[in-house]
């Protein structure tokens, strides 16, 4: 016989007492656990999206020259024939300082063509990380991955008559067109792609790059760090984050994020006051019994560690049973609230905090009643017999 | 008197409670000695302040004025947690109405003393098995406090006093909620531990158990009256 078997002894024989004692610890972290897993949901869906949409950062030359156009209507005043970067010098992307949070790192080269008498812009990419990072791009072909390929956007396709597998001269140098894209209404509509080295040989470019796309895990990313950090690293580049619309998506998850954590303070609060409460009560219950145990010889720390040792099992079962719910509850809800969304895991770090924080909060709870208990005086307490 | 020629010495106690306003004199002043190895009675009418007296035997009512030695130890010169290890090792308290922890079995109540007294699992399994079979009940370890009779929880209750061989019982109308029958148990019990060398101190309001004792100590309005061998 040890004082934990007395504590367990009276958890395992006052079951309706360790139920509500449970009961309001568990709803307390399921309504945690809940929250946090939806709105981690959606937080996730807001950045698969914002991956889907691609590039999130753009590095761009610095011109005094402002762009002449608006709505795809330009004007002149073209920049992209500005001084441009040393294709060698691109590592040094890699290396700031949050670069763990760097995921395609796409260079391009960019030049006027003139192709059968009509002029048409070329960007030398590579052609299969520039598919992977636009993901919603539609073509008919299949890129072959072949460096002599071509990917034609649909108004070049039309204007300049090409088809599939039609053969092109660039240069001294021969093409095939491999893709054709379907129309995106963006600027890829009229232009013609190309690997980037041939491309750079093409227009004469040999080792430099035009531009580079640069896409960002947002998942907690600083993007207006990392855009700094880069812009530090090129000071003659104009590094630009394409983030208003996910920001603003963000911003609103924020919102929800802040609104859940005050829910699930409420909720915490209300459940350990819940346990305080019946912890004061199960001590003032239990007069008689710590009157006997303190006329037996315990030691007012041991009146202690047996209500404490109470606390940290109900803490432990509440903080378990909480989690475990809390992600049953997100489970079934998310689908419901975030369209062809899951519960892709189960939060190891989120149910190690549940857990912790179930014990640290039954303990806390329990620790006043604990004390008034320890320092009960047995001939009060005994008085009560 | 200083403690050194008995095993409880009392000198000019006095036991005060505040009723509301009203200062309530339990014990006016009281002065005794109980000797090792005697089995004595407290014997006196409901309210005459036996059941403080005993409290304060065991160290549980510190008095308002007056000394207790125990074993040549001042017992209210102690501090609460000294006194909380005086109890475990030096008494074996058998409460009015048995007073058993109801979630834990016979046998686990049993044991509740050896549980702060750094005894082996192994030994206290054995050692409560002892008690237990002195007051004749090792056949009803396993049962819950409400599943035995009024008699069968007092000798649970003694053997929880027992069960780690203190040399003082003190024993608070050990036969107050028994029948006839029961009580002559309970009291031949007390005697037979009292004759194995325990220093027996009973409380009790029937003068008849007092032909049990070697000694009465009467007391009456927080006097002691009369201290008889």
């Amino acid at each position: 016989m040890k004082l934990y078997n007395i504590s367990l002894n009276n958890l395992r024989r006052r079951k309706g007492k360790v139920i509500f004692l449970v009961s309001g610890l568990l709803i307390g972290i399921a309504t945690i656990v809940t929250l946090i897993s939806i709105t981690q949901s959606m937080s996730r869906d807001v950045e698969d999206r914002l991956d889907r949409f691609g590039a999130n950062i753009v590095m761009t030359p610095r011109s005094e020259n402002l762009s002449l156009s608006y709505g795809g209507i330009s004007v002149g005043g073209v920049t992209y024939e500005t001084v441009e970067f040393l294709e060698s010098d691109l590592t040094n992307i890699r290396s700031i300082k949050n670069s763990q949070n760097l995921g395609i790192i796409a260079p391009k080269v960019l030049g006027p063509w003139e192709l059968d008498g009509k002029r048409v812009l070329l960007m030398g990419a590579d052609l299969q990380t520039e598919l992977s990072l636009k993901t919603w791009w539609q073509f008919k072909g299949m890129p072959t991955g072949n460096p002599d390929e071509l990917i034609v956007g649909s108004e070049t396709a039309r204007i300049f008559n090409l088809a599939l597998g039609q053969s092109m001269k660039l240069g001294n140098d021969e093409f095939v067109v491999s893709t054709i894209l379907h129309p995106t209404g963006g600027p890829e509509d009229g232009i013609i792609m190309g690997d980037l080295h041939r491309f750079q040989n093409v227009l004469g470019k040999p080792g430099r790059i035009s531009m580079v796309e640069i896409s960002a895990f947002c998942r907690g990313c600083p993007i207006s760090e990392i855009t700094l950090q880069i812009a530090e690293k090129f000071p003659n580049a104009k590094v630009t984050a394409l983030k208003q619309a996910v920001m603003s998506k963000m911003q609103s998850i924020e919102m929800i994020k802040s609104f859940s954590y005050g829910v699930a303070v409420l909720v915490i609060f209300i459940g350990s006051l819940l346990v305080f409460v019946t912890m004061m009560g199960s001590v003032n219950e239990r007069t008689r019994e710590i009157g006997i145990f303190r006329a037996i010889g315990f030691r007012q720390g041991h009146i202690m560690q047996i209500i404490l040792l109470e606390a940290l099992v109900v803490g432990l079962i509440g903080g378990i049973l909480g989690y475990l719910i809390g992600n049953g509850i997100a489970w079934l809800a998310i689908p419901f609230i975030i369209q062809e969304s899951t519960l892709s895991h189960l939060d190891v770090t989120l149910g190690g905090v549940s857990l912790i924080l179930s014990v640290a909060l039954s303990l806390l709870a329990s620790l006043y009643p604990a004390v008034k208990a320890s320092r009960m005086d047995p001939s009060s307490a005994l008085r009560a017999l | 008197m200083n403690g050194n020629d008995h095993l409880i010495e009392i000198q000019d106690l006095g036991r005060e409670y505040m009723a509301g306003d009203t200062t309530v004199s339990a014990i006016k002043e009281m002065s005794f000695f109980i000797d090792d190895g005697e089995f004595v009675s407290i014997v006196g009418q409901s309210g005459a302040g036996k059941s403080t007296l005993l409290a304060a035997l065991g160290g549980l009512n510190r008095p308002t004025r007056g000394n207790v030695w125990v074993d040549t130890m001042d017992l209210y010169g102690l501090s609460s947690e000294q006194r909380a290890d005086f109890r475990s090792e030096y008494v074996g308290f058998v409460f009015q109405s048995y007073q058993l922890i109801t979630y834990l079995t016979a046998m686990e109540n049993v044991k509740i003393p050896l549980s702060i007294a750094g005894v082996k699992k192994e030994d206290q399994a054995d050692m409560a098995a002892v008690a237990l079979e002195k007051v004749g009940l090792q056949d009803k370890k396993n049962r819950l406090p409400d599943q035995l009779s009024g008699g069968e929880q007092e000798r649970v209750a003694i053997a929880r006093a027992i069960v780690n061989r203190p040399p003082i019982v003190l024993a608070d109308e050990p036969t107050g909620n028994l029948d006839s029958k029961t009580a002559d148990d309970v009291i031949n019990l007390l005697k037979q531990l009292n004759q194995e060398g325990q220093t027996v101190i009973m409380v009790t309001h029937n003068k008849k158990l007092c032909q049990h004792t070697d000694r009465t100590v009467h007391v009456r309005d927080g006097l002691c009256v009369i201290g008889e061998g």
